[in-house]
C-alpha cells in the first residue's frame, strides 16, 4: 500500500495479455486474481495472431498501485508472455452479446427489429415466441439496448465480456 | 528407456545425489526402477518431512532439494512443505505420483488434483502427459527453481507415464518465452541509489533472504563498510551478515532487536536488499521507516512496491546489483558523512546487547541455553529452528556469521520444520555439524522421523526446548488475552528421552547450567543422532511489538548486559489488532 503518496483513484483498467494457449492457463490467471484479492470484472480469452498463443483481455478494478501489482503478478506466471495495460482513450474495446427477447406478436417483433437496427444489431433467430439479437459494441451500447429491450421481457442474455486492442499500428 | 528411468537419470544428471521420499501404489513402477538405480533415496516416515528435508537440503547447500510422494494422500502430505518452501523462496522439486492418464478426472482411487492444489504455492508445476518430455521437464524444473527468485516446482507423474517407453532421451530446456528473470539491474537506477546513499546521513541496510540465495554476503559486507551503514536483517536474512561485526544490529521487526527497530525508525536512507517487507518485519506499515528514502533491490519485480512504497526501485540479482553499486560508490566517497551515525548506532548497540548469562537461574533460561550452544558449536554449524519462542530465542541470542548457517521457516511459520530440515541439511552438508532447535510442540509433530535419522545414521542433534507450552501462543495469551491460557499447555507427556530411546536414538535430559554445553559436545563427539531434552523456564518472554503497532512501540523490557539510555520511547499498546501466529 502506498504510504507516502495519496491513494490514487480507483477505476477500471483494460489489461491485455499474451499467454500460452494450453490447458490450465486460465486457471492460473483466475486463481491469481482470487488469491491476491484483485477485483476482476471480466476475462475473455481466445486465439491470437501467433499460433500456440492466446490473447486474454481482463477488465479489472483498482487504483494505480493495484494495477501495477496485477501486471507484475501476471508477468510472474511462466505461461504469461506479455502484459499491457491499455490506455482507455486509445483503445478499441468490443463486446458481443446475444439477447433472446420475448416477442409473441408481429407488432412486438417489428418494434424490436427497429430497435435492433438502430443499434446495428442483427436478428439471428426468429420463432413465434421469441427473437434473438446479436449485437457488438462497447459495453455502454450493449447496456443501452438491453435496457430498452427489458420492457419486452428478456428471456436469455449472454455477454462475452469485452475484448480489446490499441488503436493505430501499435501492438503489444 | 522408460519414463521412470528417464526421471531418475535426469535427476542424477542434474546433481541430485539424494532424494527424500515415500512410496505408494501409483509410484510402484518408479520405485521399482529406483531399486536398481544409483539414485540415493531416503525413506522418511511422513511425506511432510520429505518436503522439509528437501527444503533444508536446498537452503543449506544452495542446490535443488528433491522429494517424492505417491498420489493422493502422499501428495497432499507434501503440501505444507511445498507452501513453506514457496513462502521462503526455496528451490524444492516435488515429484508426485498420479493415477494413470486414462483415469484422471474420474475420482479414481487416490486421485487428487495436485496441479490445481499447488498452483498458488509453486513457482510453476508440470503434469507429464508424455514420457518423452520428462528429461526436458526435469532439466527445466531445476533451472526455474534456482534462477531469478528461487521457488518450488511440482511434477505430477501419472503411473502409466512412468512405464511408457521413450523414443528418444532429449533434455534440452523447454522453450518458455514467459520466463526471463532480470539479473543485471538498471544502470541509471543503481546510479540514483548510489547518489542517494552518498547524500544520506543515517543509512541503514536491511538484508533479507535474497542476499543469501544470491550469494551476495561479501558484497553486502563491503557495501556496509564503505558507507558506514549498520545492518539489520529479516528472519530469513539472518546469517547473510556476520552478527559479530560491529555494524550488525541483528534482526528487525515484531520480535526484532531494539537497536534495529529504533535505527530503522531514525534512518534517512533504508537500503533494502532481497527482502519483501513482510508485516512481521515492518510492523505497522504507515509508521515504517518514516524518515527514510527507500532503496529496494530485489530480483522479483512484484515485490517492489507491493507492501512499501519505494523511492528507488532496482530489479536485479542482489550480487550483480551490489557489485555495480559498490563500483560506483568506490569512485568517490568524499561526499559521505555517515561516521557520526555509525558511531552513534554502535554505542546504542552496545547498550542493547541482550543479556545471555543467567547462571543462577533455575529452571534454565533459554538465553543461557543459547549461550551454551554457542560455546559448544563452531561457526560452520548449520542451525535450524522450529517455529515459536524457540525460533525467536535463536534469532535473538544465537549469533551466526556465515551464510546458510541459519535455516528457519519464516513466511509460513511451519511448526515441525526444524527437525526434518536439519535432517536434509545434514545430508547435503555432511561435513558440517547440524543442530535443530525445536519447541516441544513442534518437534512432536514430526518426531516419527527419529526413525529416519536412526536408520540412515544421519547424526543431527535435536535440542527440544521443553517448556511444556505452545510457548509463543501462550505468550500472546499472556500479553493480549488476559492470561486466559486456552489450550496451550502441553501436559506431562511425552518423556522425550524415552521417546528418542525407543527409536534407538541417543538422548539426554538437560536441566542445569553447564549441562547444555557438555551434552552438545558429547553429542557431536558421539557422531550419532542425538536428542537433548532441555527443560527451560516456561515464563520467559521476549519483548515484542504488538501486531498493528509501529516498530518502536515495544512491549516488555529487554534484559541487557548494561543499562539502556533514557531516551527510548515506550508506549503501552492496546489489544492485538490483527492476526496472530
Ligand atoms: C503447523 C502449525 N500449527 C500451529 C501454529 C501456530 N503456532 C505458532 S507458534 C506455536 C507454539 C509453538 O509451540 P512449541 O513448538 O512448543 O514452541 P515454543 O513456542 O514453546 O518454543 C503455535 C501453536 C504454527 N505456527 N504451525
Ligand atoms: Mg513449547
Amino acid at each position: 500500500m502506498p504510504t507516502k503518496m495519496e491513494k490514487s483513484t480507483e477505476k477500471n483498467h483494460i489489461i491485455s495479455a499474451l499467454v500460452e494457449h494450453k490447458p490450465g492457463v486460465l486457471q492460473r490467471v483466475a486463481g491469481l486474481f482470487t488469491r491476491r484479492g484483485f477485483n476482476i470484472e471480466s476475462i475473455t480469452v481466445g486465439e491470437s495472431e501467433i499460433p500456440g498463443l492466446a490473447r486474454m483481455t481482463i477488465i479489472a478494478h483498482g487504483d494505480q498501485q493495484v494495477l501495477e501489482q496485477i501486471t507484475k503478478q501476471l508477468n510472474k506466471l511462466l505461461d504469461v508472455i506479455k502484459v499491457r495495460d491499455l490506455e482507455v482513450d486509445s483503445t478499441v474495446k468490443r463486446e458481443l452479446c446475444l439477447i433472446k427477447v420475448h416477442a409473441p406478436t408481429e407488432k412486438v417483433r417489428s418494434e424490436i427489429i427497429q430497435y435492433a437496427n438502430i443499434f446495428r444489431g442483427r436478428i439471428i433467430d426468429v420463432s413465434s415466441e421469441a427473437l434473438t439479437i446479436e449485437i457488438t459494441g462497447d459495453s455502454d451500447k450493449i447496456d443501452a439496448l438491453t435496457d430498452l429491450l427489458k420492457g419486452f421481457g428478456i428471456k436469455e442474455l449472454a455477454r462475452t465480456g469485452p475484448t480489446a486492442m490499441s488503436r493505430g499500428a501499435k501492438t503489444i | 528407456m522408460k519414463g521412470g528411468q528417464a526421471l531418475i537419470k535426469s535427476l542424477i544428471d542434474k546433481g541430485a545425489d539424494t532424494v527424500f521420499g515415500y512410496p505408494g501404489g501409483q509410484l510402484l513402477p518408479l520405485y521399482d526402477m529406483i531399486y536398481d538405480s544409483d539414485l540415493k533415496h531416503i525413506l522418511v516416515r511422513h511425506e511432510q518431512c520429505a518436503a522439509h528435508a528437501a527444503d533444508g537440503y536446498a537452503r543449506a547447500s544452495g542446490k535443488v532439494g528433491v522429494c517424492i510422494a505417491t498420489s493422493g494422500p502422499g501428495a497432499t502430505n507434501l503440501v505444507t512443505g511445498i507452501a513453506t518452501a514457496y513462502m521462503d523462496s526455496s528451490p524444492v522439486l516435488s515429484i508426485a505420483g498420479q493415477v494413470p492418464t486414462h483415469l484422471i478426472g474420474n475420482d479414481a482411487f487416490q486421485e487428487v488434483d495436485m496441479i490445481g492444489i499447488t498452483m498458488p504455492i509453486t513457482k510453476h508445476n508440470f503434469q507429464v502427459m508424455d514420457a518423452n518430455e520428462i528429461p526436458a521437464i526435469v532439466n527445466s524444473s531445476f533451472e526455474i527453481a534456482l534462477s531469478g527468485r528461487p521457488g518450488p516446482i511440482v511434477i505430477d507423474l501419472p503411473k502409466d507415464i512412468q512405464e511408457q517407453e521413450l523414443e528418444e532421451y532429449r533434455n534440452e530446456l523447454l522453450d518458455i518465452p514467459g520466463y526471463k528473470p532480470t539479473k543485471k539491474g538498471h544502470g541509471l537506477q543503481i546510479k540514483r541509489a548510489a547518489q542517494t546513499i552518498i547524500k544520506s546521513k543515517k543509512p541503514v541496510i536491511l538484508a533479507g533472504g535474497g542476499v543469501i540465495s544470491a550469494g551476495a554476503s561479501s558484497e553486502l559486507k563491503q557495501l556496509a563498510e564503505i558507507i558506514n551503514a549498520p545492518v539489520t536483517t529479516s528472519l530469513l536474512g539472518k546469517s547473510s551478515f556476520p552478527e559479530d561485526h560491529p555494524a550488525s544490529m541483528g534482526m528487525l521487526g515484531m520480535h526484532g532487536r531494539k537497536v534495529a527497530n529504533i535505527s530503522v525508525d531514525e534512518s534517512d536512507c533504508l537500503i533494502a536488499i532481497g527482502c519483501r517487507f513482510s508485516d512481521r518485519t515492518t510492523g505497522k506499515i504507515d509508521e515504517f521507516a518514516p524518515n527514510a528514502t527507500i532503496i529496494h533491490i530485489d530480483v522479483d519485480p512484484a515485490e517492489i512496491g507491493k507492501n512499501v512504497e519505494v523511492d528507488v526501485p532496482i530489479v536485479g540479482d542482489a550480487k550483480v546489483v551490489l557489485q555495480s553499486m559498490i563500483k560506483m560508490l568506490k569512485k568517490d566517497t568524499s561526499g559521505l558523512d555517515t561516521l557520526k551515525w555509525i558511531e552513534h548506532v554502535k554505542k546504542f548497540n552496545k547498550n542493547c546487547i541482550p543479556r545471555i548469562s543467567f547462571e543462577n537461574d533455575h529452571p534454565l533460561k533459554p538465553q543461557q541455553v543459547m549461550k551454551e550452544l554457542a560455546q559448544a558449536l563452531d561457526e560452520d554449524t548449520i542451525m535450524t529452528t522450529d517455529v515459536g519462542q524457540n525460533q525467536m530465542w535463536m534469532a535473538h541470542f544465537f549469533n551466526t556469521t556465515k551464510p546458510r548457517t541459519f535455516i528457519s521457516s519464516g513466511g509460513l511459520g511451519t511448526m515441525g520444520f526444524g527437525f526434518p530440515a536439519a535432517m536434509g541439511a545434514k545430508v547435503a552438508m555432511p561435513e558440517n555439524d547440524v543442530v535443530a532447535v525445536c519447541g516441544d510442540g513442534g518437534f512432536l509433530m514430526v518426531c516419527q522421523d527419529l526413525a529416519t535419522v536412526k536408520e540412515y545414521d544421519i547424526p543431527v542433534v535435536v535440542c527440544v526446548l521443553d517448556n511444556r507450552y505452545l510457548g509463543m501462543v501462550a505468550q500472546w495469551q499472556k500479553l493480549f488475552y488476559d492470561e486466559r491460557m486456552s489450550h496451550t499447555h502441553l501436559g506431562e507427556v511425552p518423556d522425550f528421552v524415552k521417546l528418542a530411546e525407543s527409536f534407538g536414538v541417543r538422548a539426554e535430559r538437560v536441566e542445569k547450567v553447564g549441562e547444555t554445553q557438555q551434552a552438545m559436545k558429547d553429542a557431536l563427539k558421539s557422531g550419532e543422532p542425538t536428542l537433548l531434552d532441555i527443560i527451560i523456564d516456561p515464563d520467559e518472554i521476549l519483548p515484542m511489538v504488538p501486531p498493528g503497532c509501529g516498530l518502536t512501540e515495544i512491549v516488555g523490557e529487554y534484559k541487557v548486559e548494561r543499562e539502556i539510555p533514557g531516551d527510548i520511547r515506550y508506549k503501552t499498546p492496546g489489544k492485538a489488532q490483527e492476526g496472530g501466529d
